[in-house]
């Protein structure tokens, strides 16, 4: 579409759509430092939510739960994602391929409530006992597909020329894949990473239906807390998630800004 | 598609891991539901009749047979709580997405026609609460919409109202909620076919006497079909399940299917009517999501 020919009607659209978008997270940011116990009165800029924050030891609990979880499950997806991506990219048409990219596109809007309910039946029914390793068993199962899609249109894109270059220069397929691709789509697969992670650390349904009694994550201590009304720990603990999340994506693009810089000096060798 | 077949072989033996994993984790869990749908409710753990193991003999297959039966359904289809809360959830889901589009078309429409090298930073803009927690945002929301919150404030100074309006536990509220979860999913798709199209069919349009309008409507809205299709599917298929949102903004007279689901487990524990819920939602949903599927499959082959 031609660029430059912005009427002032699109200009209005896109203010307002950012405002929408951004307004409320950081009304929410800035009554975390709010001195007043009501969370709808200013009272002066003050940290301590974040002192209460730091002796609510079910809070900590959670929150600790969620970080170990997130990191077992995202490092398990990105695993498990990555290689359905290189099959669904690189492997031609094999037999259930159709079912395979069918199983990992569903996932991504089935609602979450079936999701939760028929991990929990599964869990039942093989006696697992329900606690950190089924929540990370059902995150992984969600977030691998995200990690797949990403990762797997990061390949698509990619030349294939340069694979079969480096063959030709005498490397096997798997040197060349490792040498060749995965060097080119590390970013992707660093991304994917970093989602996983960030949707194990939101997400409320899947882990109340996995989780046993007395490891609640994160969100789950979050959501019940909710539920009673709002206070102003619940700002600070949500502020302190948005500053982890905010440092990952910008970790996240400088890496890939690195990463793409180095590739474009590298490119004409 | 080129490629050598020597690199395919691999390829497809990366597949077996993953493949098996979800097959065990989302494809056979969905059995179990179908299951325990059929089953009877029981005061026992786990909390339904009967349980199956692999050393009972034919006997006891039988009898555990026997004890399964489609009452669960039965219920789902005479007792009213659950056909109006199957018909709310659709009705949700429906006006949702049509505020969605109307909402986010602009936005992604005005997108598109940004200089190029502000695009990727509007749609950066446009990730970026994706990945900021859902649930915070939501919650953001309830303080600005409480009683004594920031709109209330507002509106108050501004005299627009004389007393504080009621917003928490409204319908309103809960459309908010879900426009502004649901927002990202709605751009993005029509932003990707928005950009694609070529600006020489505008400019064409334009030769041949076209007014800007006529041209939008003739030429780009046709063309975005697609892009529209995706979005809508993207956002109507999980707003259909939605729980979170429903329980948190809207009011408790009525229900969404996934909050009845919720009920029936958390609080009556009853398994085989929440199983016999998730069952029928899932058939609700089984064509938005061949077709859903279908659109993913033929946008893979297109690359």
């Amino acid at each position: 579409m031609r660029a430059n020919r912005l009427s002032p009607f699109n200009i209005i659209c896109l203010t307002l759509g950012a405002a929408f978008l951004y307004l409320p997270i950081v009304i929410l940011v800035i009554y975390s430092f709010n001195a007043s116990r009501l969370v709808t009165v200013w009272g002066g800029w003050s940290l301590r939510w974040y002192q209460d924050l730091f002796n609510d030891s079910a809070m900590l609990a959670a929150a600790w739960m969620s970080l170990r979880v997130g990191v077992a499950s995202a490092t398990l997806a990105t695993l498990l994602g990555t290689l359905a991506a290189v099959a669904l990219a690189r492997g031609e048409g094999f037999r259930g391929r159709g079912a395979f990219s069918g199983m990992l596109y569903a996932p991504l809007v089935m609602p979450e409530v079936i999701t939760g309910l028929s991990l929990l039946l599964l869990f039942v029914a093989v006696n697992a006992e329900r606690g950190f390793w089924t929540v990370t068993a059902a995150h992984t199962t969600l977030t691998m597909c995200f990690v797949a899609v990403a990762v797997q249109s990061r390949l698509s894109a990619l030349d294939r020329g340069l694979e079969e270059a480096a063959m030709d220069l005498g490397c096997t397929p798997t040197r060349a894949f490792i040498a060749v691709t995965l060097t080119l789509i590390w970013p992707a697969i660093a991304a994917g990473w970093m989602l996983a992670f960030t949707l194990s650390l939101d997400d409320v349904v899947i882990a109340s239906f996995a989780t046993g009694p007395g490891s609640a994550t994160l969100p789950i201590r979050i959501y019940s807390e909710v539920r009673l009304g709002v206070k102003p720990q619940i700002n600070a603990v949500c502020t302190l998630i948005i500053a982890l999340i905010t440092v990952l994506i910008v970790t996240a693009s400088l890496v890939s800004k690195l990463s793409r810089a180095r590739g474009e000096s590298a490119a004409p060798l | 598609m080129s490629g050598r077949p020597i690199f395919t072989r691999p390829a497809r033996l990366a597949a077996i891991v993953p493949y098996v994993w979800m097959l065990l984790l989302f494809l056979v869990p969905f059995g179990f539901v179908l299951k325990i749908s059929l089953s009877q409710s029981a005061l026992s753990q786990p909390p339904y009749l009967p349980t199956f193991a692999i050393a009972m003999d034919d006997a006891a297959w039988r009898a555990a047979l026997g004890l399964l039966s489609v009452d669960s359904f039965r219920l789902l289809l005479t007792d009213n709580l659950y056909v109006l809360s199957y018909l709310r959830s659709l009705v949700v889901a429906l006006v949702s997405t049509a505020l969605l589009l109307a909402i986010g078309y602009p936005i992604a429409y005005g997108m598109a026609r940004l200089p190029l090298r502000w695009q990727p930073v509007a749609m950066m803009l446009v990730i970026v609460p994706f990945w900021t927690s859902f649930l915070i945002r939501i919650y953001a929301w309830i303080t600005i919409l409480q009683h004594d919150g920031l709109l209330n404030q507002v509106l108050l100074a501004l005299r627009i109202v004389a007393e504080p309006v009621v917003w928490l536990s409204t319908d309103s509220a809960m459309y908010l909620g879900m426009i502004y979860s649901y927002l990202p999913f709605m751009i993005l798709p029509l932003y990707a076919t928005l950009s694609k199209m070529d600006p020489a069919l505008l400019e064409a349009a334009n030769d041949l006497g076209a007014s800007p309008r006529r041209a939008f409507w003739s030429i780009t809205l046709p063309l975005s079909l697609p892009g529209v299709a995706a979005g809508w599917l993207l956002c109507f298929i999980p707003i259909t399940g939605e729980f979170v949102i429903p329980d948190l903004l809207a009011g408790s007279e009525s229900s969404m299917i996934g909050q009845t689901l919720w009920l029936e487990f958390f609080t009556n524990k009853d398994w085989p009517v929440a199983s016999a819920i998730a069952i029928v939602l899932l058939l609700v949903l089984l064509t938005p999501l061949a077709i859903y599927n279908r659109l993913q499959r033929r946008q893979l082959e297109a690359r």
